[in-house]
Parts: structure tokens; sequence; C-alpha cells
């Protein structure tokens, strides 16, 4: 049903990475994706991997889930994996047919490219898996506070977020209905050219664009009218607070980002 | 002294259109020299035919427009006062027609906690009032549901809830029933006569529902930005002709009784209920057998 789509792809289930505050989650998978490129060496490899692994182990994230993550950005990495294949010309040719050659070098780093851009997928989309998007959004708002210094509006950031994440599946549902009520007077959305399917979307866009326009002046209303005035002197009922795990959450990464950089002096390892 | 809770004094609204270069174009009066009073406690419903004001007039309880001409008091606070303003919204919460455009959070309990968060309640305060809020409507049970997969009347009844958490003296809502199914609307008026027999809430009802008055201890009826009429839904309802003039239907029953009365059997002014036209219907068919 329409009704049920969820934003993102929480899988609720209780686990030590579920019950992370959000802004531990956030940072770690920023500085992940970060380390997985700024380190050199198979040794960081092996450490990537095995942080990624012992974090998905944690979250009790069954693995085919994650493994359905990659899905999306497959054809990517098969254009990288070609790019690399084929584009290097270091190292001893291996095969050669036509005007492809390949070289060893090629493969091995088009293997670990491949590599890095599927930790990559799976630091990020284990986020997805943990967090739900209001913690996100609750994580991003408090995490961000100091940027309020440099007049970023972080609680209007927030507030938006959160507010089009509620009216996501209302819009989608919106959209359903309005196509059935075209479709019912004769409009056709599924066959015809690409550009004539297009314009065919335009008698759609108009009323949705408009309703939502009508449901934001009244949402608006309804908020003021609840005392909505900011940021300024709002308490909250779930407010985040670090608790011991997150602090065993954030050592672990400093840990983890230490054997990186670490890795990347030991010389015979390259 | 008696305290009233709403008070309007000569309330004159006007919609003004303007053209392009600023020059007023046509001057639309949406309330016209209305004067009104709501006391503490009552429960107190405004009936009105599209465009005759109701809801111009229910938008000035809560500050959210300011009048034209003339003064509105929540409790004796005038909402011209904008240093008044949040105390004002604090006192008179208001639930408007479409419920999926009032609930702001993705979970039922955190859309309650919005208003107290807003007006900044202590955490700990929050989740009391949530959870004394959310009993008070009986939605304790989907308190951890989405929005999204709740009816209309108990998405409503959230909205109401979210209004209760901030321990309002009135709510006054602005047709709520008006996009629910007969079951939805059943609810919401009950939840709202509960809330006022047992927390003592005043509630100010706009509608155009004749049978959501009944039982409503004052009914205003509005008809181009004037209160023309006003009293106990039995006294409003025995003027069945003015009613009509005034573009409103009667309860059925009422009607029922109007009719036949016009036609010649000997019936009471103002019926409401069933049960009364049942029993007023079988004393006059006693005397009119006895009387032939």
């Amino acid at each position: 049903m329409i009704r049920d789509i969820t934003i993102g792809q929480y899988y609720p289930v209780d686990s030590p990475i579920h019950r992370l505050d959000p802004r531990v989650k956030l940072s770690a998978t920023m500085l992940y994706l970060v380390s997985l490129f700024v380190f050199s060496g198979y040794l960081g490899y092996v450490l990537a991997i095995a942080f990624v692994a012992v974090c998905v182990k944690l979250s009790r994230v069954p693995f085919r889930y994650i493994v359905r993550g990659l899905k999306p950005v497959l054809m990517l990495l098969i254009i990288t994996l070609l790019f690399n294949i084929f584009l290097t010309k270091q190292g001893t040719e291996l095969a050669s047919f036509w005007i492809f050659h390949i070289y060893d070098e090629g493969l091995i780093t088009a293997a670990l490219m491949g590599l890095r851009l599927v930790l990559l997928v799976i630091g990020s989309s284990l986020m997805t898996f943990t967090t739900t998007p209001n913690q996100l959004t609750d994580g991003l708002e408090k995490g961000l506070r100091g940027l309020k210094v440099i007049h970023v509006p972080v609680h209007e950031i927030a507030m938006m977020m959160s507010i089009a994440l509620r009216f996501i599946p209302i819009l989608v549902e919106e959209t359903d209905k309005i196509m059935k009520a075209q479709q019912a007077r004769g409009a056709d959305f599924e066959s015809g050219k690409l550009l004539q399917r297009v314009k065919a979307l335009i008698p759609l866009l108009v009323p949705l664009i408009v309703s939502a326009f009508r449901r934001a002046s009244d949402l608006a209303m309804a908020m003021e009218a609840r005392c909505y005035h900011g940021g300024e002197g709002r308490t909250k009922m779930k407010p985040l607070h670090y608790k011991k795990l997150d602090y065993v959450g954030y050592l672990v990464l400093a840990g983890y980002l230490g054997l990186v950089i670490g890795s990347s002096f030991v010389p015979f390892l390259k | 002294m008696k305290k009233n809770m709403l008070r309007t004094e000569n309330l004159v609204f006007e919609y003004i259109r303007r053209d392009e270069e600023g020059n007023v174009e046509s001057i639309n009066k949406a309330l016209d020299d209305v004067s009104l009073e709501v006391s503490r406690g009552e429960f107190v419903a405004i009936l009105g035919h599209n465009g005759s004001g109701k809801s111009t007039a229910a938008k000035h309880m809560n500050a959210l427009l300011s009048p034209t001409e003339g003064n509105v008091f929540v409790n004796e606070m005038n909402t011209k006062d904008e240093a008044l303003l949040w105390e004002i919204r604090k006192s008179a919460g208001m639930v408007f027609q479409n419920p999926d455009n009032q609930i702001i959070a993705s979970v039922v309990e955190e859309d309650v906690a919005f208003g107290p968060e807003n007006i900044g309640i202590p955490t700990k305060d929050i989740w009391k009032r949530v959870e004394d809020s959310l009993e008070a409507v009986g939605m304790t049970a989907y308190r951890t549901h989405s929005p999204n997969r709740l009816s209309g009347g108990q998405k409503q009844r959230v909205a109401i809830a979210g209004i209760m958490a901030m321990r309002p003296d009135c709510i006054v809502l602005d047709e709520p029933t008006a996009m629910l199914d007969p079951a939805g609307r059943k609810e919401v008026l009950r939840t709202l006569h509960e809330l006022n027999k047992n927390e003592g809430v005043t509630i100010l009802l706009i509608t155009h529902y004749m049978d959501e008055v009944i039982d409503a201890d004052r009914v205003i009826v509005m008809d181009s930005g004037k209160a023309v009429m006003q009293g106990t839904p039995r006294e409003v309802f025995s003027q069945v002709k003015r009613l009509k003039e005034y573009r409103l239907e009667v309860p059925q029953v009422t009607e029922l009784a109007y009719e036949l009365k016009q036609a010649g059997v000997p019936l009471p002014d103002g019926i409401l209920t069933v049960d009364e036209f049942t029993q007023a219907y079988l004393q006059a068919k006693n005397k009119c057998y006895y009387d032939v």
C-alpha cells in the first residue's frame, strides 16, 4: 500500500548500533567514508573491512539486506570496474584483443576501487538501516548546532526535513488520487514517446503543486496556533543525551582512525 | 464577577482586495459588528452557512487574525496586544478542518508533544502532558503509530490531544468534522463532550452540521457576517422558518415535526431527538383520538 511506504530503509531491531546516538553514527559514517579514500596500503583495506564487518554484525541487520542496498549502485560499480581495467596502462600486459589491452595493474586497481565503492555504500546504508529519519534530523539539528554562529538556520533546516518526511506519503497518495481522477477522464500517462509522457505529467503536476502550497499554508497556520515561533526557547520531548554507549562508540571510532592513519606509515605492507 | 472565557466587542473584519497598484478594489466585510460572549466551561456551537463568517470569527479567537474594528478578549486578554500573543494562543487552542494539514510529526506522541515543546515545557513534564492528553482523547494505544495509518476521526483526536497538551482553558474547533465520515464525526464529538465535562475545557465548535449542536449548551447562528440568532439548541431549532432563511437545515426529526405541525398535528416546537418526537407524537395521537 502507498500508505506504508517508508522513507529510507530503517530495519527495526534492537541492537547496540541502533541504540547509538544519531550524532555518533553521523560522524562515524562521515569519517569512515573519508578514511576509505585517504588510506593507502593493503592493511587499510583489511581494517576498513574489519570495521564495517564488526558494525554489521553488531547491528543485527541481515547480510542480504545490506547486499540488496548495493543494487542501485551496481551500474556505477560495473562502469568503474571496466574503466579501471581497460584504461590502466601500467605493469605487464596480460591479454589484448582489438583495441583493448588488459594489464595486471589495471586488474588490481579495478578490484581495489570496486572494494572501496562497495565499502562506501555498505557504510552509509548501515546508518540508514539503523537510524530512523527522525533521529537523523534530530542528530543533524543538535550536531550542527555550532553552525548557528555563522547564521546557518540549523533548526529551520531540521524542521523542514522532518515536515518533508511527514508529507511525502501524503503527497504520494495525493498524486495517485489526481492521476486516477485524470485517467478516469481519459488522460494517458503510460503510452507515447518520452516527450509526450513528460507533457502528460504537466496536468498532474500543476494541481499537485497548488495543493502542496495550500497544505503548506494550512500547516503554517496550525503550527502558529500551537505557539510555534522558531527554535528559540524550545524544549524537546526526546532530547539527545550522550550515554555510556555513545562514548564507547566515539572511542572505537577514534581507535579505528588511529589504526588507519598508522597503517599508512607501515612501509612493508604497501 | 463572572469571568468570560471569550468575548468579542463589536467585532468587524474586512478582507480588502487590492489591485496591482495597491488601490483598494473591493472590501468584503466578513464580520459585521459581532458581539459574543462565551463563559468558562460552556460548550457553545456556532452554526452558519458557507461564507457566513464563522471561520473568520474562529481565527480571531486565537489571534490568527486581528480585528479591523472592535476588540476580541481571550481570558480578558486583548488579542490586539502582541505581547500577550503566546499567552492567548496557550489559553485558546485551535483545531482545524483538515486533520492531515495540522499534524507535524511522523509519530503520534511526538506530534502531541509539539505544542508543549514550543512553549518550553521541561522534558519530564512533556511526557506527563502527552500521556494525559492521549488518555483524555482515548488514543493512548496509538502513541507510537504513524499518523498516516490512522483514520480521519483518529487523526482529528490526535490533533485535539496536541492542543490539550498545551493545557488550554478553551478549544476553538473550526469545522473539525467536515472531512470525516459519520463514524469519525461521532468519535470526535464524543471526545469533545467528554473533555468539556471531565476536564472543564470550554469548547467553541464551529460547524454546519445541525445534529452536532443538539447537545451544546448554547448555539449561535451566523449569517453574512452577523450573529443573527442565539439561544439553547431548543430555542434556536424551534424557529425552523427563520433558520431556512439563513440557508440552514434543521435536524431531520425537527423538520418532520415542523412539517407535521404545519399540516395540523398538535406538536410542540423545538423537538430535537427521535425519542422526544415519539413521545410528543403519541401524545398528540391520543389527544386527537379522544377529541374525535
